[in-house]
């Protein structure tokens, strides 16, 4: 941790971009999700991205490595939905130990063959922890306002089991990101913090919020500020925000957070919005050209794309810091 | 960390800073507390619990104290399920809540549904160090702040060194041990009863002011609370004591540093409002000033009790209120004298001067909002309210600019229009304060606003709704060309339909088929607010504009279903049947002068008895019949208030001669032919016909011998002699320069209310130049005397139709009218494309003379009409369609 801390002192960090938009080129069909060992999995398979660290682990690894040699300093693993919670979609809950295990594996193998080229720039594996499908504030049924499609200990569960499988994994950090119920969220820092304790270890923790719209709140309606103040129990590396939004959208809500002065700042926003057809075509230049401010009010510690980004995104933020220092952050 | 303030979040969050007043925790959602609450939570009933929890907010509640405490109620479920409920209410949610039991596993169960950052009411070392350890860093795993009660294994502290001991024994295992953030700690000294006669109680008071002095100077950054109504005990049944005593022993607890407590507000009298005599006595008891102090309180609460105060209508108490209270009192009640001088107050306090709109400004019309929404308040208030805010946000707005990034955040961006071809505004600026009052940022496009504006301002400025407005018939087919064009460039934005024409058949058939996105009418300001609300919802937005879907859908099934049992009756049927008169029998009045004549300028004052006050009252939404509304009991007090309003203008218009009132109008020699035209003639002779008004016919299937009307029947057939009038009446003049002039002001109450004013002026000019023309111009009734109300019950002779109303529909026969008066020119009232008048307040039409003359309603025409029709216009089948559209059976 203090490893990664004097870096954030000294330069802004990178993190990579969207592993779902790369994971596209590849153009995997129903049989290459299910890879040998699946031929026979009674549910269809194709669009369980996470799978594919067990069946498809080239691939992943191949893109855990273009975003390094984009100039990432940070990847995320692959196992965005890779709790029991998300997995029980495809009936893969008792693979969820496996998935996260093997996920930080890949991406630490890649990550020490990049470091070990270029020691002066140690790459980092940040272990994705996702909001899982379900909200713990929100009823999905509108004429049931009371109802709940999931309990805080049965999050807190699930975390735990991510949590532990990732940290076995090799993973230099947590990342808690999407949080689009804040509920979702403190049930998973609420996990790390009680594996954190029996394990008696210090790993960084960073949490990254989604605001959904211009209303400036998250899906479950908490402004920026009010999302901030409901995490701040824990002892954080980073807060920020990812998702739903481009750069230029959620400038104004980082600059609110940024204010904050208890931990360093993180946003990997999405490129743009999505066009009619659900695509992202901001261009790496126009998004570079959105980030820069960023740099210039020195808003941030550590930046990187979400949907609709990919390495060349990457690249051209990842240049642009070297002219610019970090946000000063002081504890 | 470099600030240590206790933060705690609902869907908001609340900061109490060292500047921060008293932060007030609502505790009628308590069981123990509450006898109503406990019997709704008993019943099941939690509708009408959410309900308490509601008003608690509204009234100012900053915190929620929740309590399920209850030796017949499953806690844990209850408190789950409340919880679960609440975070379904945004307006209750925004504040953060305090999870008050006794029992540990009802406060976890709290911990496990609530989002925000809460405070857990209470821990204590009553059970020893190990479990207090264990709660509080459970706690702390949360993410909750929590009270500490001065409490610990031997009881409770009632003395000073024990609340001090205690209070530091706690700090320090959570500081210490637990790694508690000390600004997350509350303490709770124990607030006791004084005046009860043991000689124990004197120093109850004193004690607790002390303490929370000593732990705010030893105990860093931990905040001080407690239950105020305890100290007031002995004088139950005595709420002037009780109040006062509230009042004061606050006063002295916050001047010592308590920093938030539960507190009934309505227990609560204001401090400097107490009289002299009485604070002395409660003061003196609660310091424990001298020894006599009890008897003499107790002897003084007999003599006052029962008495209540009566308060002064300009009584300017609450201007002793907190910064935010005066701001909020400002907003609510709509008073804008001393607003600038708050706000610049508050200015002082905060950072950035943004932070006043989105704190003390927002916090103030946030209350408006909710007692708007609940319907404690009514439209013209709201606007009033919306008044001192732009007030406030105008002084403040220099200040914002100097900063660069000064951005205020908004619920969401609305843009409105009154359609291309339209003027009318007033119900559109009505929704467009409304919503802005609700947070929405509202970019008014303003009147005759064409298509393509709207498209391109929606897609620049990425708005979220947009709401199209229009009161004549043509703009609706306006707002359909408007829904396709949105349709072709795949916009994704709800639209509003809202103005007099409009209706929920027209949108569900018409414009809804038209466009992809949600479409809804809306029919007044204050349902705006709730769907605009639900179009833009986080959570449940899709589900909504689903359902307004399948509705209209729904209801465009019923309606094909139902026009089907309509039955018409040929043109040439309709024909046979007309509304005769014995013409041999009816001698005309000749009038008294023949051709046209003008008033350039009419004696406003003259005119302020023919208004008809009853639509005035309705375009603010309040609904009843002037004057019995005055008095009525929902809107009466309202109504009143505008009405005194809408004089003081009137008179400040009249006196200053702000508009300005015009006339043209004509009389001429006329027939009507077989096809339902009226003939005007240029002179007596009738063998020049200068112009043809083009009347429709009546076919929806009547019973037997009942006739089918067409207002060429109150015109005598050629070989009669007959006249026909018409007319055009303006008091629009100066009406934008007067309501831009208060807008620039930011005053939309007197914008929207001039307009409206003008809008009653232009139907009163119209009622009196209609009785000058019986009784004078032409003069047919030269002996008739009524009173107004009769007027407005048109107890008169003859009628004055216009058209684009309901027994001519068809605008087109305003070009005709001016064409024969030559209005443009003479008195300056033009038409827009879509045959609206310019300015906005006139009104014109047509004089019929014959007693028979009546008001009727033209209904649907079918087709062997439309095309007879076009042919008299002499314009396209698709022209005549495209005007009499909502009169074609289709």
């Amino acid at each position: 941790m203090s490893n990664l801390k004097s870096i954030l002192e000294d330069r802004i960090l990178i993190l990579d971009g969207a592993m779902g938009t790369m994971l596209q080129n590849y153009a995997f069909e129903e049989k290459d999700f299910r890879g040998k060992r699946f031929a026979d999995f009674p549910v269809s398979l194709q669009g369980n991205n996470d799978l594919l660290s067990l069946t498809q682990p080239q691939a992943i690894k191949e893109i855990h490595a273009k975003y390094f040699e984009a100039g990432a300093d940070i990847v995320e693993t692959n196992t965005f939905s890779s709790t029991s919670i998300a997995m029980a979609d495809y009936q893969m809950e008792n693979l969820v130990y496996e998935l996260n295990y093997e996920s930080a594996k890949l991406a630490k193998e890649v990550a020490e063959l990049f470091t070990a080229k270029e020691t002066q720039k140690p790459r980092f594996v940040a272990g994705s922890i996702g909001p899982t499908n379900k909200t713990a504030s929100l009823s999905p049924d509108v004429n049931d306002p009371g109802f709940r499609a999931i309990t805080f200990d049965r999050l807190v569960e699930a975390y735990s089991e991510q949590t532990e499988a990732l940290l076995d994994g090799g993973v230099d950090i947590l990342l808690v990101e999407t949080i689009f119920d804040t509920l979702n969220a403190k049930a998973a820092l609420f996990a790390i913090e009680a594996v954190k304790e029996s394990r008696k270890l210090d790993i960084p923790v960073m949490v990254s919020g989604t605001i959904t719209d211009a209303s400036g709140r998250t899906l479950s309606g908490q402004t920026a500020e009010a999302f901030l103040i409901s995490l701040s129990h824990v002892d954080l590396l980073s807060v920020g925000f990812n998702c739903a939004l481009g750069a230029d959208q959620l400038m104004p809500y980082v600059e609110r957070l940024s204010r904050n002065k208890d931990a360093y700042i993180s946003v990997h926003p999405n490129a743009g919005l999505p066009n009619a057809f659900g695509a992202y075509d901001q261009t790496p230049e126009t998004m570079k050209d959105m980030i820069r401010p960023y740099f210039e009010k020195n808003l941030v510690n550590i930046i990187g794309g979400c949907c609709g980004t990919g390495p060349e995104h990457i690249r051209q933020i990842a240049e642009l810091t070297s002219t610019f220092s970090p946000r000063k952050h002081v504890v | 960390m470099s600030e240590k303030y206790l933060k705690l979040s609902g869907l908001e969050p609340l900061v109490v800073k060292p500047n921060t007043n008293f932060v007030n925790v609502g505790e009628r959602t308590n069981v123990t507390g509450s006898r109503k609450f406990l019997r709704l939570i008993e019943e099941d009933n939690f509708t009408a619990a959410l309900e308490v929890a509601r008003e608690q907010v509204i009234n100012g509640a900053q915190i929620i104290d929740v309590n399920m405490d209850e030796g017949m109620i499953d806690g844990v479920e209850a408190m789950t399920r409340f919880l679960n409920l609440l975070q379904a209410e945004p307006d209750i949610a925004r504040v953060p809540i305090m999870i008050d039991s006794s029992k540990w596993e009802i406060i976890e169960a709290g911990l496990k549904v609530v989002q925000g950052k809460c405070v857990v009411n209470s821990i204590s070392l009553k059970e020893g160090e190990e479990t207090f350890i264990h709660q509080a860093k459970t706690i702390k795993r949360y993410g909750a702040a929590v009270i500490i009660m001065a409490f610990d294994e031997t009881g409770q502290a009632d003395t000073l060194d024990r609340r001090i001991e205690i209070c530091k024994r706690s700090y320090d295992l959570l500081v210490d041990q637990v790694g508690f953030p000390p600004q997350d700690i509350i303490f709770d000294p124990n607030i006791f009863p004084v005046a009860t006669g043991m000689e124990e109680h004197l120093t109850n008071a004193v004690d607790f002011f002390k303490s929370t002095k000593w732990i705010r100077q030893n105990l860093p950054y931990a905040n001080v609370s407690g239950g105020v109504s305890n100290v007031s005990f002995s004088f139950r049944g005595n709420n002037t004591v009780r109040e006062a005593m509230h009042s004061a022993f606050l006063y002295h607890a916050i001047q010592h540093g308590m920093t938030m407590g539960i507190v009934n507000p309505t227990m609560l009298e204001i401090y400097s409002d107490i009289p002299k005599k009485l604070l002395s006595y409660v003061e003196d008891v609660l310091l424990n000033r001298r020894s006599d102090a009890t008897e003499r309180l107790l002897n003084y609460a007999e003599e006052v009790k029962g008495s209540r105060k009566v308060k002064s209508k300009d009584d300017l108490s609450w201007r002793s209120q907190s910064l935010q209270e005066r701001i909020t009192h400002a907003l609510v009640r709509g008073i804008d004298a001393f607003i600038e001088e708050d706000v610049e107050a508050a200015r002082l306090d905060v950072e950035r001067p943004i932070q006043v709109i989105e704190g003390h400004l927002m916090n103030g019309m946030n209350v408006v909002g909710d007692l708007f929404g609940s319907g404690k308040m009514f439209l013209p208030q709201v606007v009033k309210s919306a008044r001192v805010m732009k007030k406030a946000v105008a002084y403040l707005l220099p200040f914002i600019e100097e900063e660069k990034d000064g951005k205020q955040e908004y619920a969401g961006r609305i843009l409105l229009a009154t359609v291309k071809g339209d003027v009318h505004d007033i119900g559109k600026n009505i929704v467009g304060v409304v919503l802005g009052c609700n947070n929405y940022e509202i970019i008014d496009l303003g009147v005759m606003v064409p298509p393509e504006k709207i498209i391109q301002t929606a897609i620049e400025k990425q708005v979220d709704v947009i709401g199209l407005s229009g009161l004549i018939t043509p703009s609706l087919d306006e707002m359909v060309f408007v829904a396709n064009e949105l349709e072709r460039v795949h916009s994704a934005v709800p639209l509003l339909i809202g103005g007099a024409t409009t209706s929920r058949a027209h949108t569900a058939v018409k414009i809804d088929p038209a466009y992809g996105q949600s479409v809804v009418h809306v029919n007044d300001a204050s349902r705006a607010v709730t769907v605009v609300g639900q179009l833009l919802q986080n959570d449940a937005c899709d589900k909504y504009q689903k359902s307004v879907k399948e509705d209209y859908a729904a209801f465009r099934e019923n309606f094909a279903k139902r026009k089907e049992h309509k039955t018409f009756v040929s043109l040439s049927e309709a024909r046979e049947q007309k509304f005769t008169i014995d013409w041999k029998e009816y001698h005309p009045v000749v009038p008294q002068q023949l051709g046209i004549q003008c008033i350039e300028d009419q004696d406003l004052s003259v005119l302020v008895d023919y208004i008809d006050w009853s639509p005035f009252f309705r375009s603010w939404d309040l609904h009843g019949k002037y004057p019995n509304i005055l008095t009525d009991k929902v809107v009466g007090e309202q109504a009143v208030s505008l009405f005194e309003d809408a004089q003081t203008l009137l008179s400040q218009i009249i006196e200053g001669k702000w508009l300005k009132a015009k006339a043209v109008f004509g009389l001429f020699p006329a027939n009507s032919n077989d096809e339902d035209d009226i003939e005007i003639y240029a002179n007596e002779d009738r063998k020049e016909t200068m112009h043809r008004f083009v009347c429709l016919r009546q076919q929806g299937k009547k019973a037997k011998a009942k006739p089918y009307y067409a207002l060429s029947d109150f015109i005598a057939p050629k070989g009669n002699d007959d006249y026909v009038g018409c007319f055009c009446v303006s008091t629009g003049f100066g009406t934008r320069e007067l309501a831009d002039h208060y807008e620039e002001n930011n005053d939309m109450y007197n914008s929207i209310l001039v307009k409206a004013l003008a809008d009653r002026l232009a139907e009163a000019f119209a009622e009196y130049l209609h009785k000058q023309v019986r009784t004078t111009y032409w003069g047919y009734a030269p002996e008739e005397e009524l009173s107004n109300e009769s007027l407005i019950l048109e107890k008169y002779r003859g009628i004055r139709p216009a058209p684009g109303y309901p027994a001519c529909p068809d605008h087109l026969e305003k070009n005709t009218i001016w064409d024969l008066l030559d209005v443009s020119n003479a008195i300056g009232v033009t038409l827009t494309e879509s045959l609206a008048m310019w300015p906005a307040a006139s009104v014109s039409g047509y004089y019929f003379a014959h007693p028979e003359a009546r008001y009727f309603g033209l209904g649907k025409i079918t087709e062997d009409q439309l095309l007879d029709y076009s042919k008299r216009r002499n314009i396209s089948i698709d022209e005549a369609t495209k005007w009499l559209r909502p009169n074609l059976n289709d």
